[in-house]
């Protein structure tokens, strides 16, 4: 397949963005792990290097840790940067995590204008908070939506504007209990 | 147009178009603000049809995602079932104890039913567009053609629209008796259909004025903006998945990639609304041709075999329980580029997280940027020349 | 024949030919029901598909509106979100009397394959504004949208001779399950 050995990667820029660790998933893909305060600079070099090349931001998201059966449990929100590179057909995983309680994640709009939207996303279903982002604003749910969906923690709502969630005779126990998972 | 039309008066006046608005395909809102003919801005505004599909990613088992996956990209659906279909596979063979085993036979039938829809895909889209800048006849014709397809398709799995076709580890059915000899009998009066189509719409000069040199992205901007598929080859970038990061049997087909290259002549610019309509008639005559090499392709059906399509596999079912930990990240060339989906697992029989990435949502996100400075009137030829399906957007 | 006191208008001939009048008018807004094109998601390419030339259910005097001031009937077809069900309303609220609404699709019945595990979808539209005539399907076919619109006719026709609206919905009968696009038997797999 195409994705880049994380190590070499990780060795090259370590000087630069000495935060940065080459790790693999459970399943042995491999990623690049980096602090948050690093995360512009590194994702910068990365486009410009001239044998990595990074030029596309081919999906930027997010899952939620919480509760997820790790080695080592955290209740972090996982960002994910899937690079693509047009001139060296590579790609190649960057994670970063952002704290639950104060979600903040630098933008990286300024890199790849791709991002402006894929971080609207993941403000709006992970309330992840991109600083400096030219436009943060819910873009799937309206505007004035409690709560961020796709959280593992996040309890449906029963009624919007006073409609019912439900049609007559469905209850709520008919719904899946996430809070069990 | 002269002159003073086009010079801007300071006054600007805002626009609401959809998200009830027949050109948007959907339920696509735009706010445009407008200063006389000349847009200013404009604000996409999504999620009117955000029916959190990654959210129920999350709540129903591996293999009861696959409907919805329909639900994701319908106009594509047999391109939507493969694209996960392929992610979950891909998941299980980080494995080695629980690789699943693809059957050739429905490799080739997937590339098959998925260029099939690919050319259907395609038909609605030029269609539409042509529809958008007021041609409604050709679009008639795309529908006609589509109905062949879907009559396939009906045959093949019983449904027109939301097919459910492809399955974790092979396909539902095995294809009906007689169905190469249709489907090659379709190809053959689709090409004749098609030169038609093309003397109707492609060469038609009222129709190529319109689209030549509106909204040209540039080569630099298509990749650095995130565009994928046709719109991206649109703006010159000579890149298809099916070509460069092979998938299914395609690396056997030697997949020819249409590329913009500035179509409509002297006043067009590579990479405008004609461009990005012409690459996909393009694509329409590679599938075509693709059609016809995975149909040479098919493996006769063995006597013996018992499964020779992998349908429900037993085994796969009961990996499907315990899938190995950790993410993947599959990435398909859909008929609206790009679909990849990014799957998390935690080893239980529900996925962690699904993430569907498509084609649609990026190109939205470039419409503000391109519309800036063109004619209020091409708002909708743009949107049309995009080929945006909103639930791809919204999910 | 003739009353002496009755006003004209009222003599029993006039009567007869009044309502005669009335059968013809509702004869013909039975056959030219304008629809809005309204189409959100899955269902509403199959709406398109009916439109197109194989069903093509112009011959049943349904030409699209783009407006809803123009149309009588709203067919909404596909998933109706939370967000987008105010803009249902909205739009309803400028069709003008007497107006009809077919519900096309599971969705916008109840809230199909999105009912239990979504959190943005509006579990059917009849929260919002009444409907006429449910049409099951994921996605009916074009041949189901026929048939909930003959039905639809039944009801625009009593309507307009009477005066009555019948209050309970229609809902469309399942299909019986045919093989093939033109009902052909089941080939024998050899
Ligand atoms: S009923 Fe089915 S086909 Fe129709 S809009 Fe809903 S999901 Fe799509």
């Amino acid at each position: 397949m195409t994705a880049l050995a994380a190590e070499p990667v990780a060795a090259r820029m370590r000087q630069r963005t000495p935060s940065i660790e080459a790790r693999t998933t459970e399943n042995g893909q491999p990623f690049l792990f980096v602090a948050p305060a690093d995360l512009v600079l590194l994702l910068t070099l990365l486009r410009d290097d001239e044998d990595l090349r990074f030029d596309a931001l081919m999906d930027l998201t997010a899952y939620d840790l919480l509760k997820y059966p790790a080695k080592a449990p955290s209740d972090a929100i996982c960002a994910v940067w899937l690079l693509w590179s047009h001139v060296h057909r590579h790609e190649l995983m960057v994670q970063t995590h952002a704290a639950r309680s104060d979600c903040r994640l630098p933008t990286t709009s300024g890199v790849w204008p791709a991002a402006i939207y894929f971080e609207r996303e993941v403000f709006d279903l992970y309330g992840v908070h991109f600083d400096g982002h030219p436009d943060l604003r819910r873009i799937m749910c309206p505007q004035d939506w409690v709560g961020h969906p796709l959280r593992k923690d996040y309890v449906y709502p029963a009624t919007y504007h006073g409609v019912s969630h439900l049609r007559d005779g469905q209850h709520f126990e008919s719904q899946p209990a996430r809070e069990a998972r | 147009m002269t002159v003073e039309a086009t010079t801007p008066s300071g006054e600007t006046m805002q626009l609401s178009m959809g998200p009830h608005h027949p050109a948007t395909h959907g339920v696509l809102r735009i706010v445009v603000e407008s200063d006389g003919e000349i847009v200013q801005n404009c604000t996409p505004d999504h999620g009117y049809l955000h029916r959190s599909i990654e959210k129920i990613g999350e709540c129903v088992e591996w293999p009861m995602f696959v409907p919805y996956t329909d639900r994701v990209d319908y106009v594509c659906a047999m391109n939507a079932n493969l694209a996960y279909c392929l992610a979950v596979e891909r998941l299980l063979a980080t494995d080695p104890a629980t690789t699943v085993v693809v059957p050739r036979r429905a490799e080739v039938i997937r590339v098959l039913v998925a260029e099939l829809n690919r050319i259907s895909s395609h038909l609605i889209a030029v269609g539409a567009m042509a529809m958008d800048v007021g041609a409604y006849t050709p679009f008639l014709h795309g529908i006609a053609q589509r109905e062949l397809v879907n009559d396939i398709f009906e045959k093949l799995c019983g449904q027109r629209l939301t097919y459910n076709y492809v399955t974790i580890g092979g396909v539902a059915f095995d294809l009906h008796h007689g169905a190469g000899d249709e489907i090659a009998r379709f190809l053959d009066q689709f090409e004749r259909e098609m030169v038609r189509f093309n003397r109707l719409l492609t060469t038609n000069a009222i129709f190529r004025d319109r689209c030549a040199g509106v909204a040209a992205v540039t080569r630099d901007e298509a990749i650095e903006w995130g565009l994928v598929g046709p719109n991206l080859r649109g703006s010159g970038v000579d890149f298809d998945l099916r070509r460069d990061v092979p998938y299914g049997v395609y690396g056997e087909l030697g997949v020819r990639v249409p590329v913009g290259q500035c179509f409509a002549g002297r006043r067009g610019r590579q990479g405008d609304c004609y461009d990005r309509y012409v690459v996909r008639l393009l694509e329409i005559n590679e599938s075509v041709r693709l059609c016809r090499e995975a149909l040479k392709l098919l493996p006769p059906k063995a006597e013996k075999e018992t499964d020779p399509i992998g349908g429900w596999q037993a085994d796969v079912t009961k990996q499907l329980k315990k899938p190995p930990k950790g993410s993947v990240h599959c990435r398909t060339e859909a008929p609206r580029g790009e679909m990849g989906y990014f799957l998390v697992s935690d080893g239980t029989k529900t996925p962690w997280r699904v993430r569907v990435r498509t084609g649609s949502f990026s190109a939205s996100g470039i419409f503000h940027k391109v519309m800036r400075g063109t004619f209020l009137a091409d708002v909708v030829a743009i949107i049309g020349s995009f080929d945006v399906v909103v639930p791809e957007i919204d999910r | 024949m003739a009353d002496p006191q009755c006003r004209p208008g009222n003599a029993s001939h006039e009567q007869i030919h009044l309502t005669a009048v009335d059968e013809f008018l509702a004869w013909g807004k039975e056959h030219s029901l304008f629809y809005l094109l309204f189409a959100t998601a899955c269902c509403g390419i199959e709406l398109m598909q009916a439109g197109g030339p194989r069903y093509d259910i112009d011959r049943l005097g349904m030409i699209p509106r783009a407006t809803p001031r123009q149309a009588d009937l709203m067919i909404v077809a596909g998933t109706i979100t939370h967000k987008m069900a105010e803009r249902v309303k909205l739009l309803w609220d400028q069709m003008t009397e007497p107006r009809w609404v077919v519900s096309m699709g599971s969705c916008a019945n109840s809230g199909g394959p999105f009912s239990k595990w979504s959190y943005s979808v509006l579990n059917g539209i009849d929260k919002y504004v009444p409907v006429d005539v449910y049409i099951p399907g994921c996605p009916p076919r074009p041949e189901a949208l026929i048939d909930g619109v003959m039905a639809l006719r039944e009801r625009v026709r009593l309507y307009r001779t009477t005066g009555q609206r019948t209050k309970t919905p229609h809902v469309v009968a399942g299909i019986e399950p045919a093989f093939g696009a033109h009902h052909e038997k089941p080939e024998q797999k050899t």
